[in-house]
């Protein structure tokens, strides 16, 4: 495991013990979600779901052009956090974090014909742990 | 450019300089005292890539055993390609089978992206997608390439497949997607946090100790020292490339 | 006045070419769907027939500027009248020629990229600069050569048209002429090759439009006279063409000695040198030469005929070009024998598939549809009465 995957893994686990029977807030713009997710988003979430496409296209230079790793808004963090406890991704259905909203809202998101939409296995062991509602 | 952005980026060059001016007499003596043993100073997070490094590659060719694959399917495991070999299939490194004309001795070796420091792809890449990085590493941008495949007509070394068919399986740490140009990216996921290329590390696995990766401007490198011990050469040096990757025994 | 047949003959062409382009767009989103792996290109033949259906368009754009330019620039009032058709005609081989290579890019929905990224270095990206120029300065001369109160202008923009498609032609024979690397094209022969390849192409297929054009109207194509003129042009410009092409692989032998590349491309590497010496040099070139030169074929129809087969030796000489030129193995290690599981040191197969020749055809009919339509929609066919004053031509 990388340095930054165990660090990862640590802030997931200690997030979960903190967070363990807090249901997360259900949100009032898109339909109802899958997610499995280990802690406060990286943004706000309302400014995220207004401008989640501009801080990931902003900070994706820093990481292909300059070499920046652990980015703040990381396109592969957010398939970690976000994707499904069942089978975790985040498409595959509406119910999948990066999609239902896009099918919702009609747009068409090309990311994921290269980026992986599946969490990393560190990131998924997480996300099987018990305890966590959404 | 939208309001978010502009004013993240003042706040980030604000404190940039004024981290950087704090920080940097530090640092410095950081890279004085590490200057010594041949390790790459690791950058700091966050901190962008820099010319100070130039990343390099040398294959010592009478190492690299005839047959012996390792290198190949160690870079087709890490960056999830699928390994076929047929005409449309990607291929980031391949070893190549030599017999000398004159003299019939065989010689064989892995062939990779060259990482130059003139990159022909990139002087013809219509939108800038194929550029070098200030440490040396030639990459295709694979949001902005168009799949024109200009710069594969333009690589010397025939060092860069183009994305045939959707693709399966990525690894999350290599996006690899249909329509784009691709290329050996030195494992600049793993690189850029210290680490090593997977398919040198899979040759000193094997017990073969082919290849050498390292910084070519450090003077203390294995590689620098290397380079200076024995003659070495550049593939297609008559073109000026100034490749990074350089053989031994060739 | 229209007759009916004219008419109907006119909706029948419109109806065939937009088939065949509608066709060409179901090919073209198939290839984007299964992505090039559905096409007869690969990593070793990264370039195939929808480049050789571009740059044929592309070039012969360039070309069809011809007889405007030797109407506007040089003077001679004779050609003016057929300048409009000239111009349009250079407007629809260019459009058809860019379609078929933005439809080909492995995203083109990534058009938007090219158009906000440029990178200056790249003779491809000074290339979509000049071909959209020409495409404003086109527009501007159709303007001044259509709109009498205009007319004055028509002198320098068709100045101005005739350096920038000599820059352009320039360009897109360095598209090919800067890629040092390899055996088939580093040289400095390729631009004005470009130039004398484009000046016959675009005159054939000048030709052919004049023809065509005045057959769906009833008329002859030509004053006579004039018709012979332009008819020798082409002949002369066909064995600039040849001249230039000879030096092209005269000093690849002799100068740069690329002996094993020209063995391949002119001998041994099938089909290579089959279509080059049947397809370009015979049928495209000399086959045409007789028939125009020939005193007892001094026809309209002659012409036509002719026109078509420069038109295909054209095609012909670029599959070469392009294509063979990509086969011949890359030479990396000089004074050894390559072999790898990537093509190193060996000819590397290209077996067109059917729907990048559909996506090449549909460049054809863009370029046939766009130059049919603005021929009607426009007064671009010369006055009648420069056909009613002139004798009959023999045929
Ligand atoms: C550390 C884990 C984590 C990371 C990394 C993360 N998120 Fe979140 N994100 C969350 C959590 C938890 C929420 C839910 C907050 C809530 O609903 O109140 C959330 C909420 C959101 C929302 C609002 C959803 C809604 O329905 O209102 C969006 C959009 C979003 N994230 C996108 C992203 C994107 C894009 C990235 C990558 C740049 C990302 N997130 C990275 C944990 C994360
Ligand atoms: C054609 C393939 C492709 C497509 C499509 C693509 N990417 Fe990428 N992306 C890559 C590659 C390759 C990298 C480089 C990974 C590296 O260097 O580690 C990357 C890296 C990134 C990174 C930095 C690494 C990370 O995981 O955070 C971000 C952010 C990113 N892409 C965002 C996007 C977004 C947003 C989209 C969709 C609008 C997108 N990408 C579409 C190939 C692609
Ligand atoms: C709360 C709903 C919601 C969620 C959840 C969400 N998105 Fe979006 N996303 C949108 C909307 C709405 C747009 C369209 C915005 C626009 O066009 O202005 C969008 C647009 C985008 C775009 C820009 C597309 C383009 O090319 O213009 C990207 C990239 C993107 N989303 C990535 C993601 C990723 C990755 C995730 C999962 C981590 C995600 N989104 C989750 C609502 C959402």
């Amino acid at each position: 495991m990388t340095a930054a995957g165990f660090l990862r893994a640590i802030l997931a686990a200690t997030l979960l013990l903190a967070g363990s029977g807090a249901g997360l807030v259900a949100s009032a713009a898109g339909p109802a979600v899958d997610a499995a997710r280990s802690g406060p988003c990286v943004e706000d979430p309302a400014v995220m779901r207004r401008s989640h496409m501009d801080f990931l296209k902003h900070d994706r230079d820093d990481t292909v052009r300059r070499g920046i790793r652990g980015i703040k808004h990381s396109l592969s963090a957010c398939v970690d956090c976000h994707a499904s406890k069942a089978d975790g991704r985040v498409l595959g259905s509406e119910k999948h974090f990066c999609q239902g909203c896009h099918t919702y809202a009609a747009v068409k998101v090309d990311c994921f014909d290269c980026h992986a939409s599946t969490a990393r296995p560190s990131a998924t062991a997480a996300a099987a742990a018990p305890g966590r509602t959404r | 450019m939208n309001p978010v952005d502009k004013r993240r980026r003042e706040f980030f060059g604000q404190a940039a300089a004024i981290a950087g001016a704090m920080i940097a007499p530090g640092l410095m003596l950081y890279e004085y005292a590490q200057a010594g043993d041949g390790a790459a100073r690791p950058r700091a997070p966050g901190e962008p890539v820099n010319s100070k490094v130039r990343w390099g590659m040398l294959i010592d060719t009478t190492k690299c055993a005839p047959g012996c694959r390792d290198c190949v399917d160690a870079c087709n495991r890490e960056n999830g390609l699928p390994g076929t070999t047929r005409a449309t299939d990607s291929q980031w490194i391949r070893k190549v089978d030599l017999k000398d004309l004159k003299t019939g001795k065989a010689v064989s070796l892995p062939v990779l992206c060259q990482h130059c420091a003139e990159p022909p792809c990139v002087d013809v890449c219509p939108t800038g997608a194929s550029f070098k990085r200030e440490d040396g590493i030639v990459l295709v941008d694979r949001h902005t390439c168009i799949g024109c495949r200009y710069c594969m007509m333009a690589c010397p070394y025939k060092a860069r497949s183009f994305v045939h068919e959707n693709t399966t399986g990525q690894s999350p740490d290599v996006p690899r997607g249909k329509g784009c140009v691709e290329s050996c990216t030195l494992c600049v996921h793993k690189v850029d946090k210290g680490g090593t290329p997977s398919c040198v590390e899979a040759c000193a696995a094997a017990g073969h100790q082919a290849i050498v990766f390292g910084d070519l401007n450090d003077p203390s490198s294995e590689i620098s020292k290397r380079v200076r011990a024995a003659a070495t050469t550049q593939l297609r040096a008559d073109l000026r490339t100034d490749n990074g990757v350089r053989y031994q025994g060739l | 006045m229209e007759t009916r047949s004219a008419r109907r003959a006119f909706w029948t062409l419109l109806a065939a070419g937009g088939a065949v382009l509608a066709v060409a767009l179901g090919a073209a989103h198939y290839m984007e769907v299964h992505g090039h792996a559905v096409t007869g290109m690969n990593n070793q033949v990264v370039w195939g027939l929808p480049h050789v259906f571009a740059i044929f368009l592309i070039v012969a754009a360039s070309g069809a500027l011809n007889v405007a330019s030797i109407g506007s620039v040089f003077g001679e009032s004779d050609y003016k009248p057929h300048a409009p058709l000239s111009v349009l005609l250079t407007v629809a081989l260019l459009a058809g020629g860019l379609m078929v290579l933005v439809l080909d890019l492995g995203r083109p929905e990534r058009l938007v990229v090219a158009a906000t990224h440029y990178n200056f270095r790249s003779i491809f990206a000074w290339n979509m600069i000049l071909y959209n120029g020409l495409f404003a300065i086109c527009a501007l001369y159709l303007w001044a050569l259509l709109e009498r109160r205009l007319g004055r202008f028509a002198r320098p923009v068709g100045l101005a048209a005739f350096a920038w498609r000599v820059i352009l032609t320039t360009g897109t024979g360095s598209i090919f002429g800067f890629l040092v690397a390899r055996q088939a094209y580093a040289s400095g022969v390729i631009a004005p090759l470009f130039i004398a390849l484009s000046l016959a192409w675009g005159l054939a297929i000048f030709h052919l439009a004049q023809w065509g054009l005045a057959r769906l109207a009833g008329r002859e194509p030509m004053d006579a006279e004039l018709h012979a003129r332009v008819r020798r042009l082409l002949a002369i410009f066909v064995i600039a063409a040849l001249y230039f092409v000879a030096v092209h692989h005269l000093t690849n032998l002799y100068w740069a000695k690329q002996v094993a590349f020209e063995r391949f491309i002119l001998v041994s590497g099938a089909p290579y040198p089959a279509l080059f010496w049947a397809g370009y040099v015979v049928l495209g070139s000399l086959v045409p030469l007789v028939l125009l030169f020939h005193p007892r074929l001094s026809g309209a129809r002659a012409t036509a005929a002719a026109s078509v087969l420069v038109a295909l030796g054209a095609l012909a000489f670029l599959y070469v070009f392009i294509v063979g030129g990509q086969a011949f193995p890359l030479e990396i290690f000089p004074g050894y024998e390559a072999a790898s599981t990537f093509g190193d040191g060996r000819a590397d197969g290209y077996s067109p598939s059917l729907p990048e020749f559909l996506l090449g055809l549909g460049g054809l009919a863009a370029s046939f549809l766009i130059a049919l339509a603005g021929a009607r929609a426009l007064p671009i066919l010369a006055p009648a009465k420069v056909a009613i004053a002139a004798p009959a031509p023999a045929k």
